[in-house]
């Protein structure tokens, strides 16, 4: 599909695979989808809730709940071994104030989990999500 | 009600045809570079001086990316080597099957280098991994010193930063030496090169990188095949 804005793009990819796993449970419906977003992922979470909210309409995963965990960036220091979250660019070991240090979280897209329910009788879908 | 783990990636998709690429350019040695910008910072313009530095020989190619127009392309095809555009029509970013599309009738085993260059935005294009070696970030003197702090998903994931236009230092108010700072502060030890496209400073020490950056790419396979 078409995105002008990526977050259409991920929305899009995260519904597609709430799809697929809701597909491998037959006689439920998914309610809420886990998703976690780093920091340096590039994401408007406004701008994601908003493709996620346009794409989702009419489907029957209209009612699907997106739930954000946001991930802080987070640096371990070479030296001393400790890791610490990165505030206002600051990226020294807080400990030793060495540079010299690697980012081990910080740019997470990822889907964490889907909470699926048993479909209600009356639950008919009208349009897939795709 | 349930709960059901995934623990994927989002775009695992995309992630998916991206570890095919990556896999196709290893086989065939092909160093696969994604240069990546805001619109109008000098991408096009440092691949026409890169394809012009390069003896005709040179066994590089370049898919240029751009929501319209086939421009880009006709400047660089000038040079003699294969290139190809990639409109995207509307979307903001290339993603791994435009690519794979767009190689399908070339060959990859009569390449050394493939150039990708992004669709002109500092945003979406980090997001989507197209199976390069390296993604490299380009910013002009005439931005901000600051961009590094307003864009740092791009400065964390790329693993140069060519700083461009240079000529031009002595008419703006750019503060280079802080621009480098704000990279760094984002991704620690990032490599800068400043390089202006039309006095043709610093387009040695590029080309340096690009060869280094191939070597280094052949040594790596080398040391997993054995």
């Amino acid at each position: 599909m078409r995105a002008v804005v990526h977050e259409m793009g991920i929305a899009n990819s995260i519904l597609e695979a709430v799809q697929k796993e809701a597909n491998r449970y037959p006689g439920t419906r998914a309610t809420k989808v886990g998703i976690r977003i780093g920091e340096l992922a590039a994401i408007d979470e406004d701008a994601l809730r908003f493709c996620f909210e346009v794409l989702a309409r009419d489907t029957t995963l209209e009612a699907l709940q997106l739930e954000i965990e946001f991930c802080p960036r987070k640096h371990r220091c070479d030296d001393c071994d400790c890791t610490f979250i990165v505030r206002d660019y600051d990226f020294r070991c807080p400990t030793c104030q060495k540079i010299t240090v690697q980012c081990i979280s910080g740019d997470e897209l990822e889907l964490a989990f889907v909470e699926v329910e048993e479909d209600e009788p009356s639950a008919v879908g009208t349009k897939s999500s795709q | 009600m349930n709960r059901v783990p995934l623990e994927q990636k989002v775009l695992s998709e995309n992630d998916r045809i991206a570890a095919s690429l990556r896999e196709r350019f290893r086989q065939h040695d092909v160093l696969c570079v994604n240069l990546i910008s805001s619109p109008g910072s000098g991408k096009t313009t440092l691949l026409e001086r890169t394809l012009e530095a390069l003896p005709r020989n040179a066994r590089v190619a370049v898919l240029t990316g751009d929501i319209q127009t086939e421009n880009d392309a006709a400047r660089l095809k000038r040079f003699g080597f294969p290139v190809k555009q990639i409109t995207t029509g509307g979307t903001c970013h290339l993603d791994a099957r435009m690519i794979e599309r767009h190689l399908a009738d070339w060959k990859l085993e009569n390449l050394e280098i493939l150039f990708i260059e992004n669709v002109g935005n500092l945003v979406c294009p980090s997001s989507y991994d197209l199976g390069e070696a390296a993604k490299v970030v380009v910013l002009s003197v005439t931005e901000g010193e600051d961009k590094p702090l307003k864009y740092p998903s791009i400065f964390f994931k790329s693993e140069l930063l060519v700083l461009s236009k240079i000529d031009l230092l002595p008419y703006v108010p750019f503060e280079v030496n802080a621009a480098e700072e704000n990279a760094r502060r984002i991704h620690p030890g990032m490599e800068v090169l400043r390089v202006s496209s039309q006095t043709r400073v610093g387009l040695a020490s590029w080309l340096n990188w690009l060869q280094r950056k191939r070597n280094a790419f052949l040594q790596l396979k080398a040391e997993t095949v054995s």
